[in-house]
Formats: C-alpha cells, sequence, structure tokens
C-alpha cells in the first residue's frame, strides 16, 4: 500500500544533501548502530525472559532521531515518546545505564523506578520519553518558553509520532509555540502507523507537515529515512529557532519495521508494505552513500560495529549484575526535600 | 508565626495573593506566571492585576484558552530551570489538563528516579456559593489529594493565602494552590512585611473543648461562626483549618480530638467520596481511643452544584448546619 504522503525530491537519498563532514558522519552512524543494536539486544532479552514490561521498538527509523540530535547543542533540550530509545542514544544516552533501566535495576536512568517508557537524562537535556501520546508537545513548547524567559539560546525538540497528530495537546503546544515565536522544532515521526491504525485513517488532511501554514510556520516533509535530509532540515529548523524566527513543523516520513509493542506480530499491514520499506533501511543507506563517496572506508565501519557490540555486551553484563531497587525505597524520590 | 500588630493592616484575600505573587517575582529571577487572562484583564478574580504593568511579559505570560498547554508549559519550564506559577482560571477547567498535572508534573521526578525538579504552583479558584452554576464551582481538592506528587494547600483567610503562597513557590515539589472564590473579596489582617506559612502546618483557629470541627477554605469562616453562635449555648468547638490537605498535619487534627473527644468534618465538596472520609479515617487510625461518639461529616448533596440561589445554598454546608451538625455530635445521634 502506497502512502498517499509523498517525500519531497530535496529529502531523496539519491540526491545527497551536503554532505556533513567526516566527523559528524561517523558520529551519525555509530548513534544509528548503537540505537539499532541496542533494541535488537533488548527485544532478545525479553523473548528469552530476562526482561520485563512494555517495549516499544524504534528499529527503522533511526534517521529521524539521529538526523535531529546531529543537528543540536548538548544543552539543547528534547522531548521524547514512547518510542523513545532512538532519542535517547541519539542525544547522548548511555546504553548501560538505558540497559539497566530497561532490566529495572537499581544503575538504570531511573533507578529502575521508570522503565523503557520514561528514561530522562537532565544533563544531557533528555526532559523525558513519555508514556502519554502527545504530552511532551506542550512540555517542549514550555521548555523553549523557559530558555526564552530566562534568556538562554538553547532550543527544544519535540518528538512525536503521527498517532500524536490528532490529540488536542498537539494543537494547544504548537500554536501557543507560534503565538509566542518560541525556539522549538516539532518533529513529527510519520511512522505510518499508531498501533494499529494507518496515518490516513487517523489524521485528516494531505500531511502533518501541512498543518504548518494554519500555525503560519514552515512545514516540511522528509524522507525520514535520509538521515542526510533530516539533519539539513534540522539544521535549518534549529537556526532559525536560535536565531529567534520561531518554530518549525517538520514531518520525518518513516516506517517502525516492528509492531508497536513487542508482542505485536504487526499483522495489520502486508508483507509487500514491510519488504518496500526494508529495502529503505536507513543504516543500510548510510552505509552505502558514504562507501560510495570514500568519507569512510569498510575497515572504518567494521571498527565502529566492533566498538558498538562491545558497548552493548558491557551494558548487558552491567545491567545484570545490578540489583534491583530496594523495597525500602519504594515511598523515596515521590517529593523534593 | 506571630503577627506583629504594629505594622499590620487589613487587606482583601485576592489582594494578599497578589502581594504574594509581586513579591516572589521580585525575589527570584527564575519565576514567573502564567495563565488565562493573567495579564492584560488582571485575572478572572484579580489576584494578578498589576504585574503585567509592573514586571512586562518576560514574567507574566497570557496564554491562550489551552489548559494542557498551561499545565505542560509549567512542566517544561520547571524541568528546564525555571519556577514557573500557573493559574487555571477555575478549578474545574483542571480537567482539561489533568494529563499533564497527574501524569507529567506529578510524576516527572519519580519516574526520573527522584532527579527532576519541578518547582510549579498551580493556583486555581474553587467552590460554590457564586451562582456559577455547576462547571464553575466544583470542590474537588480530593482528585488532588489523591495522587502521590502533589502537595495540596488551600487557605481561609487572606493572612494565609499570603504566607502559604509565598512558601508554595518557594517549595521545589508541585504545590496545587485552591484559592476559593467566595473569600476573594474577604478582608483580614495581613502585616506589612515578610513572611511565610509554612506547608503541612494545620491552625487551630478557634480553642474550644467540647468538640473538634476540621474543615479548610471557606467552610473555615463558617465554623469560626457557628463556633460564635454556639457559645451562647455554652457549646465550645474548636476549629482546625487543615490549611494544607497534602502533607497532612495529622498530628493537629489528634491533638485537638485527644482534647474534645468529639470530631466532625466540614467540606464543601460532595461528602461521598471527598477529602473528609480521609480524616474520619486517620482520626480512627491514630486517636480512636478518644472518640466518646462516630465522628461526624458534613458535605454538600450527591449533585452537581445547582443554579438556583436556595438550591446552591441548600446544597452545601453552612452557618447552620454546622451548628446543627454540633449539636448532634454533642448529643451522640
Amino acid at each position: 500500500m502506497a502512502n498517499k504522503r509523498k517525500a519531497n525530491t530535496r529529502g531523496s537519498a539519491t540526491k545527497v544533501p551536503v554532505m556533513p563532514e567526516r566527523t559528524t558522519l561517523v558520529s551519525m552512524y555509530h548513534a544509528m548502530q548503537r540505537i539499532r543494536r541496542f533494541e535488537q539486544t533488548a527485544e532478545e532479552m525479553f523473548k528469552s525472559a530476562r526482561m520485563r514490561g512494555a517495549l516499544h521498538f524504534y528499529t527503522g527509523e533511526e534517521a529521524s532521531g539521529v538526523g535531529v540530535c546531529s543537528a543540536l547543542r548538548k544543552d539543547d533540550y528534547i522531548t521524547s515518546t514512547h518510542r523513545g530509545h532512538g532519542h535517547c542514544i541519539a542525544k547522548g544516552g548511555k546504553l548501560n545505564k538505558m540497559m539497566a533501566e530497561l532490566f529495572g535495576r537499581v544503575t538504570g536512568y531511573c533507578g529502575g523506578k521508570g522503565g523503557s517508557m520514561h528514561i530522562a537524562d537532565l544533563d544531557l537535556g533528555i526532559l523525558g520519553a513519555n508514556g502519554i501520546v502527545g504530552a511532551g508537545i506542550p512540555i517542549a513548547a514550555g521548555a523553549a518558553l523557559g530558555s526564552k524567559l530566562r534568556g538562554e539560546d538553547t532550543v527544544t525538540v519535540a518528538f512525536f509520532g503521527d498517532g500524536a497528530g490528532p490529540t488536542g495537546a498537539f494543537h494547544e503546544g504548537v500554536n501557543f509555540a507560534a503565538v509566542r515565536n518560541l525556539p522549538v522544532i516539532f518533529v513529527c515521526e510519520n511512522n505510518q502507523y499508531g498501533m494499529a491504525t494507518n496515518v490516513r485513517d487517523s489524521n485528516a488532511g494531505e500531511s502533518i507537515a501541512g498543518r504548518g501554514v494554519a500555525y503560519g510556520i514552515p512545514g516540511e516533509i522528509i524522507d525520514g529515512n535520509d538521515v542526510f535530509a533530516v539533519y539539513e532540515a534540522a539544521t535549518k529548523a534549529v537556526n532559525r529557532a536560535r536565531a529567534g524566527e520561531g518554530p518549525t513543523l517538520l514531518e520525518t516520513l518513516t516506517y517502525r519495521h516492528k509492531g508497536h509493542t513487542v508482542h505485536d506480530m504487526a499483522k495489520y499491514r502486508t508483507k509487500k508494505e514491510l519488504e518496500e520499506w526494508l529495502e529503505k533501511d536507513p543504516i543500510h543507506r548510510f552505509r552505502n552513500a558514504v562507501l560510495e563517496t570514500g568519507e569512510i572506508d569498510q575497515k572504518t565501519f567494521d571498527e565502529i560495529d566492533r566498538d558498538v557490540e562491545a558497548e552493548i555486551e558491557a551494558a548487558v553484563e552491567f545491567a545484570e549484575a545490578s540489583p534491583y531497587p530496594s523495597i525500602d525505597t519504594i515511598e523515596q524520590g515521590v517529593y523534593a526535600d | 508565626m506571630a503577627i506583629d500588630t504594629t505594622t499590620t493592616r487589613e487587606i482583601l484575600y485576592n489582594k494578599a495573593l497578589n502581594e504574594a505573587l509581586d513579591e516572589e517575582i521580585a525575589r527570584d529571577d527564575a519565576v514567573f506566571v502564567l495563565g488565562e487572562e493573567i495579564g492584560v484583564w488582571g485575572g478572572a478574580y484579580k489576584v494578578t492585576e498589576g504585574l503585567l504593568e509592573k514586571w512586562g511579559d518576560t514574567r507574566v505570560i497570557d496564554t491562550p484558552i489551552s489548559e494542557a498547554l498551561i499545565a505542560g508549559a509549567a512542566v517544561g519550564a520547571s524541568i528546564s530551570g525555571s519556577r514557573p506559577v500557573a493559574e487555571f482560571m477555575y478549578q474545574d477547567f483542571m480537567g482539561i489538563a489533568m494529563d499533564q498535572i497527574v501524569n507529567q508534573a506529578a510524576k516527572n521526578r519519580y519516574m526520573f528516579g527522584g532527579k527532576a525538579e519541578l518547582p510549579i504552583t498551580f493556583r486555581a479558584a474553587y467552590g460554590a456559593g457564586t451562582g456559577n452554576a455547576a462547571q464553575h464551582t466544583q470542590s474537588l481538592e480530593a482528585w488532588f489529594t489523591h495522587v502521590p506528587g502533589l502537595k495540596v494547600v488551600t487557605p481561609s483567610d487572606p493572612y494565609d493565602a499570603k504566607g502559604l503562597l509565598k512558601a508554595s513557590i518557594r517549595d521545589n515539589n508541585v504545590v496545587c494552590f485552591f484559592e476559593h472564590k467566595s473569600l476573594y473579596g474577604m478582608r483580614g489582617e495581613v502585616p506589612e512585611g515578610e513572611y511565610v506559612v509554612p506547608l503541612g502546618e494545620a491552625a487551630i483557629k478557634r480553642e474550644g473543648e467540647h468538640a473538634t470541627v476540621v474543615s479548610w477554605g471557606r467552610q473555615v469562616q463558617n465554623a469560626l461562626k457557628a463556633g460564635e453562635n454556639l457559645s451562647a449555648e455554652g457549646i465550645e468547638i474548636e476549629v482546625v483549618d487543615l490549611r494544607t490537605l497534602y502533607p497532612l498535619d495529622v498530628d493537629a487534627i489528634t491533638g485537638s480530638v485527644a482534647k474534645t473527644n468529639r470530631a466532625m468534618v466540614v467540606h464543601e465538596a460532595v461528602k461521598f467520596g471527598g477529602f473528609g472520609g480521609e480524616i474520619t479515617a486517620q482520626i480512627q487510625e491514630y486517636a480512636f481511643d478518644y472518640l466518646d461518639a462516630p465522628i461526624k461529616r458534613l458535605g454538600a448533596l450527591h449533585s452537581p452544584v445547582p443554579f438556583a440561589e436556595p438550591l446552591e445554598t441548600a446544597s452545601i454546608p453552612g452557618v447552620e448546619s454546622i451548628e446543627e451538625g454540633v449539636r448532634e455530635l454533642l448529643r451522640g445521634v
């Protein structure tokens, strides 16, 4: 089933936009590979009953989060979603603390009290993954408002899915940001499905980015599986926000390779559709494009892959060796002193 | 905290709140206020009047009619370093923002492993007696006391209004600060100088030996009037103004019950499922041996607040029903 939303040609991988410098390329690949392998490993852990809870995989969408976060500074903020592992890793999240959190261990990002859907690292500007669809959008507007009121030049990115497009929170957050000209970038990662509901059955209009017109802000549809296109659009939006020119609404067209959760076999979509999107796998596309230019050679890719494997292995060991939080801490951390 | 009478003047409840906001904006650069019609209009009940003119639009933010945004913006701004005071024009409107208040503001600190700090004050007008009908008159404080991560405050007079609001703004937690709209026009003594009323401390607003009346908000004033009337009959009630519903000052309640041996809870919220049930249970758990009679509860009837004045008045506790309640309590009815 072809999607009615067509990526514009500027976002196509066949016409590579400006190739970022080599260090950026290396960090982009490193981040995408860390996300992919982290989630594949988490899935193995879950299926072998070493891990429990809800897991929503970002697999297939890596170029979106990495492209956007590559355009951010460390002190910039992001709000994330229930499908948030990728955003967290792209913003610099530590794999051992993330893995430990997925295992519910005291060494995890949230001391084992949050789990997959609530990872936050305020030192990295990660204001939290979020279990409520759309809820990060007003929070991002608030963080951007705070930056502006405090006279800081930080910007905020609100990541959300097509499933958040119909929420009231989307309208309230984007409208306010536009009215107040806030330094925020709204990134709708349109992975085509909210659980089993196709985007065309949940969101009216030709596109979500098209709503930018209604709010008087730029809206752009991007090939979300092309990290260069995402990076270019995000850089433009970030520069705009930092210059005080207001918010931008980006819609990255992408696809989740897995089901909604680790339990979901995704029988509501066709094998053909999945295969077409697997052909557009963002990591493979990146490798092919970069190998062609010679900016990174095969040997370097292999080295990065080995580094990632070692990091993942260490993360699992770290997590499994860590204890659960103590029962007598259940009521701790609810209130500040 | 004793009031210095040499420097005390009488001001209105809404003016006391206004002074608290003004002084806290001056005291801390991180403080700002946001909400609907709080700037140019000055707030539906004039609590923020004059603040926009004085402090400008970097400290006083008029928002569109977007309650989820108001609460969400407070979350985002606070977690990134600001200290927002967000106003909901009516407590009834907080339903629209409930996800941001309950799932985000209240839980972020805990979910993030106790690391995040969200110093937010959510202010809202509540309560009946104004003829505003069912969607502008509710007393929903129990909803908020039920959510770990929130503190709940409701002052009953101008002195407490100012001191508690200043304490709420300085608190590093999410505080739901509820202002009874029938009290905005109440005049009372407020010191000229700086003072703070700590959260979590109840106040004995009237001493008495025959029965304890536990209440909060506007019903404290009704209980105090009832106390005067009952005194003429030789009945002396002790009025415990909780001031903060969470964290609850259980010792103040049980201490008074130990003295009077009889207790009644009065609130304007619907009786069934109201916070009075919690007070009753706390007394039973921690002061049962002191009781000489079953605990009595007064609350609103089980209906939305009706518009017609005689019905509205009859649907909620008032001075007379408190007096009658106390007499029944003493008769052991």
